[in-house]
C-alpha cells in the first residue's frame, strides 16, 4: 500500500466519521464544527484526484464562507433542538434498524459492483490534460463551451435564490426610523431651521 | 455550432431574459406597480411560446453535445407545461390583488420555474435534468411561501423545501450510482451501457432516481408533502403545483426511463406499478377523510399520479401515450377545478371547506353543473373525457400484461369516486348552511366552465391531441 | 314497395306516440291506422302478384362479428306473403275499430289521453310482426319475436291501474321468455352445428344436420332433433301450447281489439308461422315432428275441454283460439305445412272477427263480460249477432259434406283432421280422435256462446241490458269485411293450400314432380302433352307458373294435370329451396285426399252432435246444463278451473322461484353483498382513511421516514429478488 493509498483511506474513513458525528451531535455547534472538518477532509481527497482547484475552492468558500456563515446562525438563532430531538427520539431504534437495512443491501450492491460493458472509471488520480496549462483552465475550457447551458442554469438557479430569499424575508417597516442619506444631504440649513420671535407671555 | 444550439433553446432564452428584464424594470420602477402589466405579460409569453414551439417544431435536434433534447416527446410536453402555466396565472390574477399578494416577483418566479421545467423535460443529460429540476423546485419553494406572513403558507414552504432537499440528495445519489456503472452522465451512454441486463448497482441506482421523481409527482409513498403544501400555500400557488409541475415532472420521469433506462424495461416497470398502485389506493382512501377541499385536491392529484404512472408503467409507446393523453386531461379538469376554488369565498374571506358547498346547486345552478361535470369527469365518470383518459391507461396496462395493475386501478377508481360525488351530493343535496357567497369574476369563471364544456365535448375527438401523443410516444420509445 | 310496407307502422307508431302532442289526438291515430292501411294495400299487391319466387331485400348490416354475418332483410315468399296479408289486413282492420271501441274507457280518468298510445303500441305491434314473418335470418326473426313480445306486454297490461291487468301482462312475458329460452338455444345451436343463422344456409341444410350429432349433458344428441325440439319449444310459448298456454286465458285482460290482434290473429300464430319456415329442418328430425303432433292434439283436446264452461265470453274464444293453434300444430307436425298455414290463414279472419264481435257486444253491454248476465241480445244488436253468426259458422266448420263448399273453417279445419288421419299409426289415430272430439267440443261451446248471449231472455242488470246499443260504423265495417274472409277465404285459396299437391307446389313455389309407381307411366304421359301443348284443364295463369316450376326443375314433369285426383306428386325441391319443404317420401297430404268417406264426414258430425247437444242445453231446456254440472261435479269443477294448470304451476314452479328469490334477496343480496360492500364501504376503507389521516402527522421527520421507508421497500425487493 503506497503512500496515496493510505493517504486515501485515512480521509475516506475521516470524512464518513465526520459526517456521522456531524448528524448525531447534540450540540449544533460541533455539528458545524464537525461538517467543517468533513470538508476539509474532502478537499484533501480532491487533491488525491488531482483536483486541485475544486479542493481549494472547497476551502476557501465552503469552509472559509459558507461554513462560518452557518456557525453564525446556528450561535444566534435560539433553536431548542433539544426539544426537537425528542419527538423524534421515538422513532430512532425504527429509523436505525431501517438505515442498517438499507446499509447493508447497499453494501451488498457495492460488494460486488460492476460498470457497464466498454465502461473506463476513472480509478487511478489523473494528471492534468496534455496540452492544457492547468486544470483550472480545462474547468474553464468545460464549463464556458460543453457545459455553457448548465452554467448558465446553474446561475439562473442563483437569481431565484437571492430573489426568494429578498422576497421572503424583506421587509418595509414604517414603525421605525430609517437613515435616508440622500435627504440629509440636501437638508437645508434655512429650510429646516425658522427662527420666531416669540413675545413674551404669548404663546405660538 | 453554438448558433444552433442557441436557436433550439430559443423560447427558454427568450423566457429567461424576460424575467431578468422584467425584474430590473419591476425593482426600478419600484414596488409593485408593474405586478399586473408583468402577470399578463408572462401569460401572453407563455401562449406565444407554446404556440412558436407547437406550431414551428419539427424532428428530432439535440444541443450542447447532446445534454439538450428537442423533440415531438419535449415539444408535447413543453405546450402543456405552458398553457398550463399560463392558465393558472391568468385565473389567479384577481385573486391575487384582492388578497393582496400580487407581487412583482410572482410572474417571474412562475416564469423561471417554467423555465426549469422547459430545461427538465428536454434533458439529455442527469445534469440538464438536475439544473432544470432545482430551478423549478427552487422557485416553486419560494411561491409556496408566499403569503411570508402565514404561519401556514411559510410552514408549506419550509417543508416542501426540506423534503424536496432530501429528496434532491435521493436523485443525485442515484445520478452518481448511475454514473459509476455507466461512467457518463448522458442518456445515450447510460442506455448504451446498460444494455438488456442490468447490474445491482445501477438498479438500485434507478430506484434511487425513480424516488426522486416519485417526490416531485407526488407519488406515494414519496408523496407526505403534497397535502400539507396544497393546503397552505396560497390557493393559486396550488393551481400552479397542481398542473404545470405535475405534467413537467411526469414528462421527464418518462425521458428518463426510456431513453436511459430503456434497456432495462422489467425492473423499472416493477417501480412505476409499485408506485402507481401505492399512489391510487392512497390517494383514493384518505381523501375520504378529508374536509379541506385543497387538501382533498392534493390527495386527488396524488390518486392520478397513480393512474398517470400506471400507463407509463406499461413500459410501451402506447403506454407513454395514455400517459400524456391523461396528463392533458387531468391538467384540464384542475385548472377549472381550481377556477372554482378560488372564488370559494364567505363575507369576502376565502373558504376551503367543504361544507361550505352545502346547497350550492340552488344558489348557482350553472355553477355547479359545471362543478358537477369536472367532478364526474375527476371520477372517471362516462362518458365525461376523464374516463377516457383513465381507460387508455388501464388499456395500456392490460396490453402490456399488466392486468392485475389494470384491476387495481379499477377497484380504486371506484373508491375514489366516493368523494368527488360526495362533493356533487353536497352541492345538490345538502342542508344549505352558511354558503358561499363570493362573485366569480369572468376569468375565473371563463375557466371553469370552459373546462367542463371541455370535459363534455372533448370526448368527440379529444381534440385530436391524441394524435399528437402517439407521435409524441413515438420519438421516445424506440 | 316491399320496404314501405315494413316501415309504414314504425313510422305510424313513432308519429303517433311521440308525435301527438304536435298532431293532435285524433289526427295521430289517423295517421297510424292511414299507414297501416297503407301497408294492408301494399301487402295485397305483394300476395297477389307474387309469383313463387323467392325475393331477398337487403336493408343494411345489422351484426358482423367474426363468422356471425347477419343483415336486416326483407325475405319475401310465399310463407311471408300469406302471412303479410294476414297481419296487415287484421291490422288495419283492427285500428279502424279501435276508434269505436276505444272512444270512452272507463279505466282511464277524465282527461287522460291514452288513445295515441294505445295506436302507437297497436302500429309498433304490426311492425314487430312484420320484422319477424320477413327475417331471412334467425337473428331478425328473434328481434320480431321479441318485438312482438314487448308490444303484447305492453297491450295487455294497457289498463295499468288494474292489478290483474298488470298480473296477466308479467305473466304473458314470463311464460313467454320460457319459450325464448328454448328458442335461443336452438339458435345457439344452430350457429353452433353450422356457423351461420342466414335461412338461405340453414335451410338447406336439414339434411346434414340430421347426421350431425353433439354432445349434451353425456348423450350424443342428434342436432336435427335437438334443434327441432328447441325450436319448438319457442313456438309452444309464442303459440300457447299445452304446459305453455297458461298465460294466453289471461292475456284477455288487455282490451279486446289487441286480442282479436294479437292473441288470435297474428302473434300467437308465429309459432306455427316458425314451424312452418323450418320446415326444410322439420323433416329431417322425425322426433321433434311426433313432438309437434303429440302437443299441438292434446292442445286441440284440452282447450276445447276447458272452453266448455267458461262463462267470460272472452276467455271462451281465447280457449278456442289455443284449440284451433293445436290444430295448426298437428297439421304441420304431420309434414303438410301448407294445411297448416291454410288453416292460420282462415282462422286469422273467422277469430278476429269473433273477438271483434264479442267485442262489440261487450261495448253494447257496458263492459260487461260474463255471458250468464247476456241474453237475448239478438233483437239490440242485429248486425253484430250476423256478424258473430257467421264467425260461429265458420269455426265450427258448416258446409256441405264431401265437397268444397262451406264456411273457411270448414275447409281448414277438415284438412288438418284428414291430414292427421293419413298420416297413419297410433300416433295419426291419436292425433285424428282428439281433433274430432275437439271438433265436437268446439261446435258445443261456439254455440253455447251464441245461444247464451243473443238468445233466450235477458239476465243480469236491467238497466244494463235496456242501454244496449249498437256499435257506431267504425266498428261495424271491419267485421264486415271479417265477415267476408270467414265466409269465402277458404273456398277461394282452398286449392292453393290442400289442393293437388302439383298446384299447392306451384302455389308455394316448390318443385315437384310424380311420384312412385306413376312416375314412370306418368312421365311418358307428360312428355308428349308437354312437347306438343298443355293440358287444356288447366287455367292460363297455372300453366305459366308450371312453365317457371318446370323451367327451373325438371322440364318434362312440368304441366301439371291437375282435374283428376290420381295424379300424385311430391315436392321435390332441395331443401331451402321454396317457401315450404316436404321431403320426397312425404305423402300424406295425397294420401289426405284418398282417406274414406266416413273420415271426412266425421268432423262434420262432429259438428252436428255438438250443435245438437248445445241446443238441448241452451234452447230447449235451459235447466240442463245446471243439473249436468251438479251431477257431475266433479269434472266440472276440473274444467272451470282450467285442469289447475295454474293451480299446479304455482306450487311447482312459482312458490318455490319466489323461495328461492326471497332467499337470495335478504340472504345472498342483503346479508352477503351488500353486507360486503357495506362492510368495505363503511368499516374497512375508513380505518385505513383514518390509518393515513394519522399518519399525515405535519412533522417533517415523518414524512421523511416515509420516504425513506419507500426507498428501502424498493430497494429490498431489487436486493431479494437478486
Amino acid at each position: 500500500m503506497g503512500i496515496a493509498d493510505f493517504t486515501f483511506y485515512v480521509f475516506a474513513l475521516v470524512v464518513i466519521a465526520a459526517g456521522f458525528f456531524t448528524v448525531v451531535s447534540r450540540n449544533p455547534v460541533h455539528s458545524v464544527l464537525w461538517l467543517i472538518l468533513a470538508f476539509l477532509t474532502s478537499a484533501g481527497l480532491f487533491v488525491l484526484m488531482g483536483a486541485e482547484f475544486v479542493a481549494m475552492l472547497l476551502i476557501i468558500v465552503y469552509v472559509g464562507a459558507v461554513a462560518v456563515l452557518f456557525l453564525f446562525v446556528v450561535m444566534m438563532l435560539d433553536v431548542d433542538f433539544a426539544e426537537l430531538k425528542a419527538e423524534m427520539a421515538r422513532y430512532v431504534p425504527l429509523a436505525g434498524l431501517i438505515g442498517l437495512v438499507l446499509l447493508m443491501q447497499l453494501g451488498l450492491a457495492y460488494g460486488t459492483w460492476v460498470t457497464g460493458e466498454g465502461v473506463e472509471l476513472l480509478d487511478a488520480p489523473q494528471g492534468t490534460p496534455e496540452g492544457a496549462a492547468h486544470n483550472t483552465a480545462a474547468l474553464g475550457a468545460l464549463i464556458y463551451d460543453r457545459y455553457w447551458l448548465l452554467f448558465q442554469m446553474a446561475g439562473l438557479i442563483l437569481l431565484v435564490a437571492m430573489v426568494g430569499a429578498i422576497l421572503l424575508t424583506l421587509r418595509h417597516r414604517t414603525d421605525i426610523k430609517r437613515q435616508d442619506v440622500l435627504a440629509q444631504l440636501y437638508r437645508d440649513p434655512k429650510k429646516a431651521m425658522e427662527l420666531k420671535d416669540v413675545k413674551s407671555g404669548q404663546g405660538l | 455550432m453554438i448558433s444552433t444550439d442557441l436557436s433550439i433553446i430559443a423560447p427558454e432564452i427568450l423566457l429567461a431574459v424576460f424575467a431578468m428584464a422584467g425584474l430590473v424594470g419591476a425593482v426600478y420602477s419600484g414596488r409593485d406597480a408593474l405586478s399586473q402589466l408583468l402577470t399578463w405579460a408572462a401569460a401572453l409569453l407563455f401562449v406565444a411560446a407554446a404556440l412558436y414551439i407547437g406550431l414551428t417544431g419539427e424532428g428530432t435536434h439535440t444541443a450542447f453535445g447532446g445534454i439538450f433534447v428537442d423533440d415531438a416527446f419535449s415539444r408535447f410536453a413543453k405546450v402543456a407545461v405552458l398553457l398550463s402555466a399560463a392558465a393558472v396565472l391568468i385565473i389567479s390574477q384577481d385573486y391575487l390583488s384582492r388578497s393582496d399578494l400580487l407581487r412583482f416577483e410572482y410572474p417571474i418566479l412562475v416564469t423561471l420555474a417554467v423555465i426549469g421545467m422547459m430545461v427538465m423535460v428536454s434533458a439529455g443529460d442527469l445534469m440538464t435534468l438536475y439544473m432544470g429540476l432545482e430551478l423549478q423546485s427552487l422557485a416553486l419553494y419560494v411561491v409556496a411561501a408566499l403569503r411570508r406572513d402565514n404561519a401556514r403558507s411559510t410552514e408549506a414552504g419550509l417543508k416542501y423545501f426540506v423534503l424536496g432537499a432530501l429528496s434532491s440528495g435521493l436523485l443525485l445519489y442515484g445520478a452518481s450510482l448511475t454514473y459509476g456503472y455507466a461512467g457518463t452522465t448522458e442518456f445515450a451512454g447510460i442506455i448504451e451501457a446498460a444494455g438488456a441486463d442490468a447490474s445491482i448497482g445501477l438498479i438500485f441506482g434507478l430506484v434511487f432516481l425513480c424516488a426522486g421523481f416519485a417526490f416531485k409527482v407526488s407519488a406515494a409513498p414519496f408523496h407526505m408533502w403534497t397535502p400539507d403544501v396544497y393546503e397552505g400555500s396560497p390557493t393559486p400557488v396550488t393551481a400552479l403545483f397542481a398542473t404545470a409541475p405535475k405534467v413537467a415532472a411526469m414528462a421527464l420521469f418518462a425521458r428518463v426511463v426510456h431513453d436511459a433506462f430503456g434497456g432495462v424495461v422489467g425492473d423499472w416497470q416493477q417501480i412505476l406499478a409499485f408506485l402507481a398502485v401505492v399512489s391510487m389506493f392512497l390517494g383514493a382512501i384518505a381523501a375520504i377523510g378529508q374536509r379541506d377541499i385543497k387538501r382533498l385536491m392534493a390527495y386527488s392529484s396524488i390518486s392520478h399520479m397513480g393512474y398517470a404512472l400506471m400507463g407509463l408503467s406499461a413500459g410501451t409507446a402506447q403506454g407513454v401515450e395514455s400517459m400524456l393523453v391523461y396528463m392533458a386531461i387531468y391538467v384540464v379538469m384542475n385548472i377549472g377545478t381550481f377556477a372554482f376554488i378560488l372564488s370559494m369565498s364567505r363575507d369576502g374571506r376565502h373558504v376551503t371547506e367543504i361544507d361550505a358547498l352545502n346547497g350550492f346547486a340552488t344558489k348557482e345552478p350553472l355553477k355547479a353543473l359545471a362543478i358537477l361535470c369536472l367532478m364526474f369527469s375527476l371520477a372517471g365518470v362516462p362518458p365525461l373525457l376523464g374516463f377516457f383518459g383513465k381507460y387508455a391507461v388501464l388499456l395500456a396496462a392490460v396490453d402490456a400484461g399488466l392486468g392485475w395493475l389494470a384491476v387495481a386501478g379499477v377497484v380504486a377508481s371506484v373508491i375514489g369516486a366516493f368523494y368527488y360525488l360526495r362533493i356533487v351530493y353536497y352541492m345538490y343535496f345538502g342542508e344549505e348552511t352558511e354558503g358561499l357567497d363570493g362573485r366569480m369574476t369572468t376569468l375565473p369563471w371563463l375557466g371553469l366552465v370552459a373546462s367542463a364544456v371541455i370535459m363534455l365535448v372533448g370526448i368527440v375527438n379529444l381534440f385530436g391531441i391524441e394524435g399528437l401523443a402517439e407521435a409524441a410516444a413515438a420519438t421516445l420509445v424506440r | 314497395m316491399e320496404t314501405i310496407l315494413l316501415f309504414a307502422p314504425l313510422v305510424g307508431a313513432i308519429l303517433c306516440g311521440f308525435g301527438w302532442r304536435v298532431l293532435g289526438e285524433q289526427a295521430a291515430q289517423a295517421t297510424a291506422t292511414g299507414l297501416l292501411f297503407l301497408s294492408c294495400l301494399l301487402s295485397w299487391i305483394v300476395f297477389l302478384s307474387f309469383d313463387g319466387e323467392l325475393r331477398v331485400i337487403d336493408l343494411f348490416t345489422w351484426i358482423a362479428s367474426g363468422s356471425l354475418d347477419t343483415s336486416w332483410q326483407i325475405r319475401i315468399d310465399r310463407l311471408t306473403a300469406v302471412m303479410l296479408i294476414v297481419i296487415t289486413t287484421v291490422s288495419a282492420l283492427v285500428h279502424l275499430y279501435s276508434f269505436g271501441y276505444m272512444a270512452h274507457d272507463d279505466n282511464f280518468r277524465e282527461g287522460e289521453s291514452y288513445r295515441p298510445r294505445f295506436f302507437a303500441y297497436l302500429s309498433f305491434f304490426t311492425f314487430a310482426m312484420l320484422m319477424l314473418v320477413t327475417a331471412d335470418n334467425l337473428l331478425q326473426l328473434f328481434f320480431g319475436w321479441e318485438g312482438v313480445g314487448v308490444a303484447s306486454y305492453l297491450l295487455i297490461g294497457f289498463y295499468y291501474r288494474k292489478p290483474s291487468a298488470g298480473a296477466a301482462a308479467m305473466k304473458a312475458f314470463i311464460v313467454n321468455r320460457v319459450g325464448d329460452f328454448g328458442f335461443l338455444l336452438g339458435i345457439f345451436a344452430m350457429f353452433w352445428m353450422l356457423d351461420s343463422i342466414n335461412f338461405d344456409v340453414i335451410l338447406a341444410a336439414g339434411p346434414e344436420l340430421a347426421d350431425m350429432t353433439f354432445p349434451f349433458l353425456g348423450w350424443e344428441v342428434n342436432a336435427a332433433n335437438a334443434i327441432g325440439v328447441m325450436l319448438f319449444i319457442g313456438a309452444m310459448g309464442k303459440s300457447a301450447q299445452l304446459f305453455l298456454h297458461t298465460w294466453l286465458p289471461d292475456a284477455m285482460e288487455g282490451p279486446t281489439p289487441v286480442s282479436a290482434l294479437i292473441h288470435a290473429a297474428t302473434m300467437v300464430t308465429a309459432g306455427v308461422f316458425l314451424v312452418c319456415r323450418m320446415s326444410p329442418i322439420l323433416e329431417y328430425a322425425p322426433f321433434a315432428g311426433n313432438m309437434v303432433i303429440i302437443i299441438g292434439a292434446a292442445t286441440a283436446f284440452f282447450a276445447a275441454t276447458v272452453g266448455l264452461v267458461q262463462n267470460d265470453i272472452k276467455r271462451v274464444i281465447a280457449y278456442s283460439t289455443c284449440s284451433q293453434l293445436g290444430y295448426m300444430f298437428v297439421a304441420a307436425g304431420v309434414g303438410v305445412y301448407s294445411v297448416a298455414m291454410f288453416h292460420l290463414f282462415t282462422h286469422a279472419f273467422f277469430k278476429a272477427m269473433l273477438f271483434l264481435g264479442a267485442g262489440s257486444v261487450i261495448h253494447a253491454m257496458h263492459h260487461e263480460q260474463d255471458m250468464r248476465n247476456y241474453g237475448g241480445l239478438r233483437k239490440k244488436i242485429p248486425l253484430t249477432f250476423w256478424a258473430m253468426m257467421i264467425g260461429t259458422l265458420a269455426i265450427t266448420g258448416v258446409g256441405i259434406p264431401l265437397t268444397h263448399i262451406g264456411f273457411a273453417g270448414f275447409l281448414s279445419k277438415d284438412a288438418v283432421i284428414e291430414s292427421a288421419f293419413a298420416f297413419g299409426g297410433g300416433l295419426g289415430a291419436y292425433a285424428f280422435w282428439a281433433l274430432v272430439i275437439a271438433a265436437m267440443f268446439t261446435s258445443f261451446y261456439s254455440w253455447r256462446l251464441m245461444f247464451l248471449t243473443f238468445y233466450g231472455e235477458p239476465r243480469g242488470s236491467k238497466h244494463t241490458h235496456e242501454h244496449a246499443h249498437e256499435s257506431p260504423w267504425t266498428m261495424l265495417a271491419p267485421l264486415g269485411v271479417l265477415a267476408l274472409g270467414a265466409a269465402f277465404s277458404g273456398m277461394i285459396w282452398y286449392n292453393s293450400f290442400f289442393g293437388h299437391t302439383d298446384q299447392v307446389a306451384r302455389f308455394f313455389g316448390v318443385e315437384y314432380a310424380e311420384a312412385g309407381e306413376h312416375s314412370e307411366e306418368a312421365a311418358g304421359e307428360e312428355t308428349a302433352a308437354a312437347g306438343e301443348s298443355h293440358g287444356e284443364e288447366t287455367a292460363v295463369a297455372e300453366d305459366s307458373h308450371g312453365e317457371d316450376a318446370a323451367a327451373a326443375g325438371e322440364g318434362e314433369h312440368a304441366a301439371g294435370e291437375a282435374g283428376h285426383g290420381e295424379g300424385h306428386y311430391v315436392f321435390t325441391s332441395p331443401p331451402g329451396e321454396g317457401a315450404i319443404h316436404a321431403g320426397p317420401d312425404n305423402d300424406v297430404m295425397n294420401a289426405a285426399h284418398e282417406v274414406p268417406s266416413w273420415v271426412k264426414v266425421a268432423p262434420f258430425l262432429a259438428m252436428l252432435a255438438g250443435f245438437i247437444v248445445s241446443f238441448l242445453f241452451y234452447i230447449v231446456n235451459p235447466a240442463l246444463p245446471k243439473a249436468w254440472a251438479e251431477a257431475f261435479r266433479p269434472g266440472y269443477q276440473f274444467l272451470l278451473n282450467k285442469w289447475y294448470f295454474d293451480e299446479i304451476y304455482d306450487a311447482i314452479f312459482v312458490r318455490p322461484a319466489r323461495a328461492i328469490g326471497r332467499f337470495f334477496w335478504k340472504q345472498g343480496d342483503g346479508a352477503v353483498i351488500d353486507g360486503g360492500i357495506n362492510g368495505l364501504a363503511l368499516g374497512i376503507v375508513p380505518f385505513f382513511t383514518k390509518q393515513l389521516v394519522r399518519l399525515q402527522s405535519g412533522y417533517i421527520f415523518t414524512y421523511a421516514f416515509m420516504m425513506v421507508i419507500g426507498i428501502v421497500v424498493l430497494v429490498t425487493w431489487f436486493a431479494l429478488r437478486g
